[in-house]
């Protein structure tokens, strides 16, 4: 049997073998590899991001900041790879480092002070912008032979596709996700986070722990997002992914999740984020369309996506069942 | 009842003090294996205080617990869970969006190479389950089930985690029958198991139903500790209260009813209750008597407009009146005192005094805001007449206790002089001497002249007070009885569609 809470996820899935079979049917040069591969390409920062917001979005809380983290982080490492003369790897581990910690210290700031996350991450936005404005006003070059190698690395699939390490990355970000959220105690706690704070306090949720966690995971995400998109972009720019917060939320929603938090799937997000980024494939194949038709089928989406959810959840009320049927006969 | 074994849990002289009251004073309290002992009192009679003390929620001012020859003092409602004391509370304690497996094992699921293992879970959530005689599927979520199945897993939970002590704290409040017969099945079993078991509950019924000892509070001491075997309510109650319920047995004062103030023809909603005619005159009580589910609640709804009707008319005072939206009623000067107090009444967070005022200010509008003297002189004058006990009229609302915050509610719409007052279920999960106050004071409005509609499902306290009482029954009114035909057994035979004991029963074999 199909379980309720498997439906969205579904649905979502759904929804993007519908559209790319319309896609594909219009433009057959779609269904080549060189498109899927693009597909992952072009959305490995936006899909890394948006797996720290699923573990975000399902304790109930939200993340403005992640765009600005991204941002920051490209300019960051343009500027130490330009500046100093450090291996990348230790820059990327150092920026790891301070976007973890970023996240942790809004998480802490949420959990002690009881700050609605709204304000706090809103705060770290501002902060995480500014912080890159400081380190450079123009967008910055990388140009480092070792940034070279990695954009180098591909595996060429047939019909030309290249699927680079970024959507590689990007996937086994997914896989990880996937397999904390449904696999070890700190998704239970995130998912029991949702449900109702005071209820897991009650149930013995260490809820400390798992809300610094769960800011420091959707952090540490965003700085490998702007890591991966440094590499897309080769150059830290600190006007770069204004409003990619707010692509990611949409991802995740279009996902099936909950904004009130409790229900939801990782793996729902990766479909959200392939149906937008088809939507995008789309109209660049179509040529005449503007670009902003995006916007508008996305957010019509999104209205789409809050609607099912919103009779999903009367559906499970009603389905509600009576104690004495479950008595067991002694 | 033999006692082999010694205690599993002795308190003794546990105290705690607040600021300006002693809410616990030097309080026993003994529990042994295998025993169902009834915690009892009023309201503010320290039941919660002593439970919170046990459960860590609370740090005692004085006094020993000792659990197992062992002396304990739990920080936290972890550590008592991790030394044998579990709770299970009114409101279920789980999280609807987790599975019921997941519930149960929150916090220490079965892992498997560093990895939650969900297959032995489900499997060891359906053993214990069945233990507590659940036969359900524990991968669905929690939501999918009633609430009465939802205790049984939380007390699953709680019995897991502990295992000596289990304290039940009004868990069968917002059951119906069937509902708690599973409850209390499971309750039984535990019991044979060999578990020291606390129920809390305002059901006096339920306590001799299933309670071996009952350990009575007032004013935060114990009046006593009697085998209910060797007992009854009344010597149970009047313990409870100290003095004799008097309210209980007050006959009715044939006052004479005034001119008719509401009237209403044919007036009904397509599902939601069919049809009906009534007459309130001034200086009247009307009940509503009838199961639940048979549409008190909706009558009363209907007529102060929170719920449309889709046919028939509303007089007041022989006039045609419209009643679309609670609104228009109070413009009328109708006022209602909803069933669900904690979700439609109270607004939680604002203090007692702002609670108070809410409906007049909202009458007046809110460009045109009560001086503060006003104000102040209003709270205070009904806090006084309505016996509110509270620490200050700045305090949240929430933490009254459900017979002062229902007094509070009251007082909202008093305060807005109504002529026409609708209480749905004013006395339910109140303890027994604000029970006895409300309904002095239902008495009284009706001698200033009001007219009174309530609805409730205590059959003995609408015979106290009501001048006629119409039951409802499948939605539908069935019978009105006036004078004398007010009896619990003629409401009873009403309901069940039977004729009134006092005529003639002919063809009946």
């Amino acid at each position: 049997m199909i379980r309720s809470t498997h439906l969205p996820l579904l649905i979502t899935i759904a929804t993007f073998l519908l559209a790319y079979t319309l896609c594909a049917w219009q433009y057959p040069s779609m269904l080549s590899t060189r498109v899927l591969a693009n597909l992952l390409t072009d959305n490995a920062f936006l899909g890394i991001a948006a797996v720290g917001m699923t573990f975000v979005i399902l304790s109930g809380g939200i993340d403005l900041s992640i765009g600005s983290v991204i941002a920051f982080t490209g300019v960051f490492l343009a500027v130490i790879l330009r500046d100093t003369s450090i291996h990348p790897l230790l820059a990327f581990a150092l920026i790891l480092a301070i976007t973890i910690s970023f996240g942790a210290s809004m998480g802490a700031m949420i959990h002690y002070l009881e700050m609605p996350p709204f304000i706090v991450t809103l705060a770290g936005m501002f902060l995480a912008r500014g912080a890159a404005y400081v380190l450079s006003t123009d967008s910055v070059p990388i140009t480092h032979e070792f940034y070279d190698t990695l954009q180098s690395l591909y595996w060429k699939a047939p019909g030309g596709g290249r699927f680079r390490l970024t959507g590689m990355i990007m996937l086994l970000t997914f896989a990880a996700g996937i397999i904390a959220a449904h696999r070890t105690r700190f998704g239970q706690n995130v998912y029991a986070l949702g449900g109702g704070l005071q209820t897991a306090r009650l149930m013995g949720v260490p809820l400390a722990k798992t809300t610094i966690g769960i800011y420091a995971t959707s952090g540490g995400l965003a700085g490998l997002a702007g890591i991966v998109f440094s590499l897309y972009t080769s150059a830290g720019y600190s006007l770069a992914t204004v409003g990619v917060e707010l692509d990611a939320i949409a991802a995740v929603v279009i996902g099936g999740t909950l904004l009130t938090g409790g229900t939801g799937f990782v793996a729902g997000t990766f479909f959200g984020i392939l149906i937008m980024g088809l939507i995008q494939t789309f109209i660049v194949f179509d040529g005449t369309l503007s670009s902003w038709w995006t916007k508008i089928v996305i957010g019509g989406l999104l209205f789409g996506f809050i609607l099912l959810q919103k009779g999903l959840t009367w559906a499970t009320t009603l389905r509600r069942k009576p104690a004495p049927e479950f008595a067991a006969q002694s | 009842m033999a006692r082999a074994t010694g205690p599993v849990l002795e308190c003794k002289g546990i105290s705690k003090f607040f600021p300006g009251a002693i809410a616990l004073d030097a309080v026993d309290l003994t529990l042994y294996p295998g025993e169902v002992h009834a915690l009892l009192g009023e309201n503010g009679a320290g039941k919660s205080t002593l439970i919170k003390c046990l459960t860590g929620a609370y740090r005692r001012d004085a006094g020993t617990i000792v659990l197992d020859n062992r002396e304990i003092s739990p920080h936290s409602t972890q550590e008592s869970q991790k030394l044998g004391i579990g709770t299970v509370y009114q409101e279920v304690n789980l999280l609807p969006n987790l599975s019921v497996a997941e519930n149960l094992f929150l916090g220490r699921q079965p892992m498997k190479h560093g990895l939650i293992s969900q297959r032995r879970m489900l499997a060891m959530a359906s053993d214990l389950l069945a233990e507590f005689g659940l036969a359900i599927n524990p991968a669905e979520p929690l939501s999918a089930y009633s609430v009465a199945v939802q205790q049984v897993i939380a007390i699953a939970r709680a019995v897991e985690l502990s295992g000596k002590v289990l304290i039940l704290d009004e868990p069968t409040a917002s059951l119906d029958r069937d509902e708690v017969d599973l409850v209390f099945s499971v309750i039984e079993k535990l019991k044979a198991r060999g578990l020291a078991i606390v129920f809390i509950t305002h059901f006096l019924d339920q306590v001799f139903e299933i309670s071996d000892r009952a350990t009575i509070l007032r004013n935060g001491r114990i009046i006593g500790t009697k085998r209910l075997a060797d007992t009854t309510q009344t010597e149970i109650i009047t313990l409870m209260l100290g003095r004799q319920l008097e309210a209980r047995i007050q006959d009715r004062a044939p006052t004479e009813a005034g001119d008719v103030l509401v009237e209403l023809r044919n007036y009904g909603r397509r599902g939601v209750i069919e049809p009906f005619g009534l007459t309130v005159r001034k200086g009247e009580v009307v009940g509503l008597a009838g199961l639940l589910g048979s549409g008190r609640t909706e009558t009363a709804n209907l007529i102060f407009g929170a719920i449309q009707a889709d046919q028939g008319e509303a007089l007041l005072e022989g006039r045609k009146i419209s009643l679309k939206n609670p609104r228009e009623a109070v413009a009328h000067r109708f006022a209602l005192c909803p069933e669900d107090r904690k979700n439609d009444g109270i607004v939680g967070d604002l203090s007692v005094r702002e609670n108070i005022i809410l409906a007049l200010q909202a009458r007046q509008g809110w460009f045109r805001p009560l001086p503060r003297a006003k104000i102040n002189e209003l709270a205070e004058a009904y806090v006084k007449a309505l016996d509110i006990r509270l620490a200050s009229l700045d305090m949240p609302i929430r933490l009254l206790s459900g017979g002062n915050q229902q007094k509070a509610l009251l007082a909202r719409w008093l305060a807005t002089n109504p002529a026409f007052l609708i209480l749905d279920e004013p006395t339910r999960g109140i303890d027994v001497g604000a029970h006895a106050e409300i309904i002095a004071l239902i008495e009284r409005l009706r001698e200033d002249g009001l007219a009174l509609l309530v609805a409730s499902s205590e059959m003995e306290e609408l015979v106290a007070y009501s001048t006629r009482v119409i039951v409802l029954r499948d939605r539908r009114q069935m019978r009105e009885l006036k004078g004398d035909e007010i009896t619990t057994a003629n409401i009873v035979s009403a309901i069940a569609d039977e004729p009134m004991t006092n005529e003639p029963m002919e063809g009946v074999v």
